[in-house]
Parts: structure tokens; C-alpha cells; sequence
């Protein structure tokens, strides 16, 4: 355990060192800027032209801030993928690991502190961007979504996936080929959420079952789109009046499913950095 | 007492390439073990088995005691791999600090033994710089100390004098001597010969993932190349000279070559040559170098062009 966390301290600080934590934080800044003058100028607008109801209001204020909170999900998933994409395989080909591995430590060690301390700074990151987002929708339109605390640790679930399927893929395959695979799952599952949910809208059954399949295969967008569920009132929910409104919601034994695959995909990529030749 | 390294018919196939045919052999504790071979022999291969880097295909070791891979013993392990890299973001301070962390030393121990091996390999000055503005033998120098960090029992190094300068190999032939001093056993990989002449008391050729011959350097066994120049030899004083020598006389040009076994036989040369009242104008008595036996284990075939 003691060697684990060292490889975690090792991991957050080559965060600090190699600036990607600089970039994250300006990346971050510009995107919350910009959501912010956003949010500004268009409650400016209706307020000035003020003929909507209160629901209407708050309505288009939840659907910018879920507007705001996809965007920032999408930037840390991005993150979860590419920040331990080459930790393992870089380390792997460059020849880093083997200084390490002669140590008396473990592999698994290696590998479950380095996702420990990419998943410390990918949190982090999480807490900034979607604090941020929640934070000017706060002070710039005096909005809160619902049920933050059950949808704020779906969007951290659903960046976790992606981190362990980085790190585990980092194990076996090279730096390039993993950050393919794990943005290949992603976009599969993005397409597949569209098809299931015009699948629903549409009364296809087949086109319902390959997004249950897609979501089962990577089940990042059912994650988002239960998070999306949560952090909206039932009226929006029943109309669905925004694009963060699903029509069909993913089962809450998608959660034990994301859970699931986090542990077996790390469970693989222990196994097979145990047996790899370094 | 248990060996240091002792290996049975160890294997290593990488689908179907072969690169380590069967590797038995034993490093006794104390011992400077030179393991010599071509590019592409194995030799690192063999070391990464060792290390515990590399499972192997077949075969059985031992490394102090414990089975090969045994992570308890890699504690008094210390390993220079063959192309030291790092993280390079680290200073080179932060780097020892971190691997003595692995070894699992910690807070006034680990900070003076950081300080007295960044003095030891000359890098006090250049402690705070990250490892990525070193050069190339200042990087090897960081990666022999993160090696001795631990006080290990047994050290590897893979080639640890390539791309060094010949300061730089003085520093690690010296600090190869004071851990031979110290008792700790020291695996060298390597094919600088001279290096390898200069410091290991013993040395295996490994050819094509197998250990071919072994050579102990301070034994007499290789014998002496003697060359007298002397004046006309009787049949009595050549019949003596005969007695002194391993194999035949060979005489050529007023010259007379001979192999003898050891020192002693160089002096008993010279008493018998004036015992016989023969002019000795000079003598010259050569070991056999290592790079004549590599020469000679791995064949002319193995020469480039």
C-alpha cells in the first residue's frame, strides 16, 4: 500500500510538473468564461423581452445549465482518456518502467497507484469545471439544478470508466492504439445512446436494442444521460423539452454495471501487466 | 552459502524467436561476474529474467537465496538498465528521493543517502537540475546511484560505461571496486572488454542464449605468452626450458615462444637460461587478453564483415 501511494504521489506530481495541470486550468478557465458570458447575455435577453412564465424560464435556465454541464463532462472524459494514455505504454517503450518494476513492489501496485493519482487529478478537474458551471448558473441566474448529489457522482462514474479503460489498455496495447480503443468505446456508445433514444421515440425495437447492447458495451452516455435525468425537475423530465431530456432513461442497475466494469476492466489490465515483459 | 545468482537451464522464447536457449549458471556472493557476448546474444534478456522483468519460458533461479522474481529480495536488488531513462521532469534529487522511497527508506535515512550518493557519483552540484537537462553520462551517474540506493547485496548493471567518457568509466570502475570491497556482488553486463578485464574477477561468454565458456581472470589457468630473445640454445638448456613450459618450444628468428603457467615460471626461466650460460637479451610475458578469447569462444564467424 505504501508503495502504491508513491506511485500516486510519483502521478500527481508529474501533473504538476509537466504543466498539465497549468493547461487543464486554463482550458477550464476559458470554457467557464465563456459559459458564463453565455449564460449573461441571454438571460440579459429575456429579461429585457421578459414575456416568459416562470416554468418557461426555468426551464430554459436548467437546459443551459445541463448545456453547461454536458460540455464540462465532455472535456473530462476527454481528460480521463488522455491524461493516462501513455502512463503505462510511454513507460512501457521508453524503458522508465523497468527502474521501477525491479523495486520490491508490485505491478498491480504500479498500476492501481497510477490510476489512483490520475483519477485524483481527473476528479479535480471535474469538481472545477462542473463546480463552475453550477457556481455562474448560481450567481448569474440564481439557478440550481436538483439532485446535484446524485448526478454530480454520476458524471464523475462515467469519467472513471473511461479513466480505467485508458489505464487498463495502456497495459497491453501501444500509446496510440489505446487512445483509439478507449475513444472508439466512447463514440460507440454516444451513437448508440442517439439510437436508442429515436429508437424510443420511434417505436423501433431493434434500433432500442442496439443502444441497450451499445450501453452495456460502454456505458459512459447511459451515465450521463441518468445524470442528466436527475439534475432536472419532473416537468422537463415528462416533456422532454431539451435535448438533456431522454426519452428513454437508462435503468439505475446501470450504475452497478459502470461499477462492475471499472473492476474487471482493471482486473484485466492487472492480469496482463503482471505477465508483460518489461 | 547460497550463491547470489545460481541458474538451472532458464528459457526464453518470444513467440517463435528464441532469446535465451538455456542459461545455467551460478555467481558465487562477493564475486564482480562479467557477462560477455555479442550484440543480440541474450545477455539482456538473461538480466531481465533475473530482475524478475521477464518471465521466463522454461528453467528454474535463484537471486539471493529467493526464486527469481521474489519481490522481498528484490529489496537488496540494485539494477542500472541498459538505456537509463527517467522521469525527466524530476531533479535529481526527487529521483533518488522517489526510488529510495520503492526500496522503502524514508525521512533522515533517505535524505542522507540521497546526499551521499549524489556525492559519491559528482552530481551534488547538479542536484536541483531536472534529469532532463543532464547529459548523457551525468544520467548514467544518476542511474548508478538510484542503483546502490538501497545498500543491495547484489547489483546489475547493464552496460554501465557506454556513452561515458573515460573519467566517467574511472568513476565506475572505482565505485565497482568499493562494492567488490564491501562484498556486494556485482553482475555486469557488458561488451567493453577492457572494462570487463579491469574489474570482474570472473567472466561467462554467452553465445546465441547460451553460456559457452567460463573464465576466471585472476586464475593463472589461461596461462602466459613468454617470448625470449636469447642467444643459441644447447639441446640441455632447451630440454630445461621444455620442462617450464605448458606446451613445445617454438624458436624463429633468434626467438623463443613458450606458454608457461603462471608468474613463477618467469624468473625459473631466466635462472635456467644462465644456469645453462645462455645470453638472455630479453623477455616478454603476455596473458592471454580477453578480447583474444572472445575472439576465440564466439569464432572468427562472429566477426562483421
Amino acid at each position: 500500500m505504501r508503495h502504491l501511494l508513491t506511485i500516486t504521489h510519483l502521478t500527481l506530481y508529474e501533473a504538476m510538473r509537466r504543466r498539465i495541470l497549468i493547461a487543464a486550468l486554463v482550458v477550464g478557465a476559458a470554457f467557464l468564461t465563456l459559459f458564463a458570458l453565455g449564460l449573461h447575455f441571454v438571460i440579459l435577453d429575456v429579461t429585457r423581452h421578459g414575456n416568459l412564465t416562470l416554468v418557461e424560464k426555468r426551464v430554459m435556465l436548467n437546459a443551459l445549465t445541463l448545456a453547461g454541464l454536458f460540455a464540462a463532462s465532455r472535456l473530462v472524459v476527454i481528460t480521463a482518456v488522455l491524461l493516462p494514455v501513455d502512463t503505462l505504454s510511454g513507460e512501457i517503450v521508453s524503458g522508465v518502467i523497468q527502474t521501477l518494476a525491479a523495486k520490491p513492489i508490485r505491478r498491480g501496485e504500479i498500476v492501481l497507484g497510477k490510476w489512483l493519482g490520475h483519477w485524483i487529478v481527473m476528479a479535480g478537474y471535474l469538481v472545477l469545471l462542473v463546480g463552475g458551471v453550477l457556481v455562474i448558473a448560481r450567481l448569474t441566474g440564481g439557478f440550481t439544478p436538483p439532485h446535484l448529489a446524485s448526478g454530480v457522482p454520476l458524471l464523475l462514474l462515467e469519467a472513471t470508466v473511461l479513466l480505467s479503460v485508458s489505464i487498463a489498455g495502456g497495459t497491453r496495447l501501444s500509446t496510440v492504439t489505446n487512445g483509439m480503443m478507449a475513444f472508439g468505446l466512447y463514440g460507440l456508445a454516444f451513437i448508440g445512446n442517439w439510437v436508442e433514444q429515436i429508437g424510443t421515440f420511434a417505436d423501433n425495437v431493434a434500433a432500442r436494442n442496439v443502444g441497450t447492447v451499445s450501453s452495456l458495451i460502454m456505458p459512459s452516455e447511459s451515465l450521463w444521460n441518468l445524470a442528466a435525468y436527475q439534475m432536472q425537475p419532473t416537468i422537463m423530465r415528462e416533456l422532454t423539452a431539451t435535448p438533456f431530456s431522454p426519452v428513454s432513461v437508462p435503468s439505475a442497475a446501470m450504475v452497478w454495471w459502470a461499477v462492475g466494469y471499472i473492476v474487471v476492466a482493471l482486473l484485466l489490465g492487472l492480469q496482463a501487466f503482471r505477465k508483460r515483459a518489461l | 552459502m547460497i550463491a547470489a545468482v545460481e541458474t538451472r537451464g532458464l528459457r526464453k522464447r518470444f513467440g517463435d524467436k528464441v532469446a535465451v536457449e538455456e542459461l545455467t549458471l551460478t555467481v558465487p556472493r562477493g564475486e564482480v561476474f562479467g557477462f560477455l557476448g555479442p550484440n543480440g546474444a541474450g545477455k539482456t534478456t538473461s538480466l531481465k529474467m533475473l530482475l524478475g522483468l521477464i518471465e521466463p519460458t522454461a528453467g528454474q533461479g535463484q537471486v539471493l537465496g529467493a526464486p527469481i522474481g521474489d519481490r522481498l529480495a528484490r529489496a537488496r536488488v540494485g539494477f542500472l538498465p541498459e538505456h537509463f531513462r527517467f522521469q525527466e521532469w524530476l531533479t535529481g534529487r526527487e529521483l533518488l528521493h522517489f526510488h529510495g522511497r520503492l526500496y522503502g527508506l524514508r525521512g533522515s535515512d533517505l535524505a542522507a543517502r540521497t546526499d551521499e550518493l549524489l556525492g559519491r557519483v559528482d552530481l551534488l552540484d547538479a542536484a536541483h537540475r531536472p534529469v532532463r537537462t543532464y547529459s548523457k553520462g551525468m544520467m548514467q551517474r544518476i542511474g548508478l546511484a538510484q542503483a546502490l540506493l538501497a545498500r543491495p547485496d547484489l547489483v546489475f548493471l547493464d552496460e554501465p560505461t557506454s556513452g561515458l567518457d573515460p573519467l566517467g568509466r574511472l568513476l565506475v570502475r572505482d565505485i565497482i571496486r568499493e562494492l567488490k570491497a564491501a562484498g556486494t556482488t556485482v553482475f555486469l553486463n557488458s561488451h567493453l572488454l577492457g572494462e570487463v578485464e579491469a574489474t570482474c574477477d570472473r567472466v561467462a561468454f554467452v553465445k546465441a542464449g547460451r553460456t559457452v565458456h567460463e573464465l576466471r581472470l585472476a586464475d593463472e589457468g589461461a596461462g602466459i605468452d613468454v617470448e625470449l630473445r636469447t642467444g643459441p640454445l644447447d639441446d640441455g638448456a632447451r630440454a630445461a626450458l621444455q620442462t617450464l613450459a605448458l606446451a613445445g618450444l617454438e624458436g624463429r628468428d633468434g626467438r623463443v615462444r613458450l606458454k608457461v603457467a603462471n608468474d613463477e615460471a618467469l624468473p625459473a626461466i631466466a635462472r635456467t637460461l644462465v644456469q645453462h650460460q645462455v645470453a638472455l637479451y630479453e623477455m616478454k610475458a603476455a596473458r592471454k587478453s580477453l578480447e583474444a578469447w572472445f575472439l576465440e569462444v564466439m569464432g572468427e564467424e562472429q566477426r562483421p564483415g
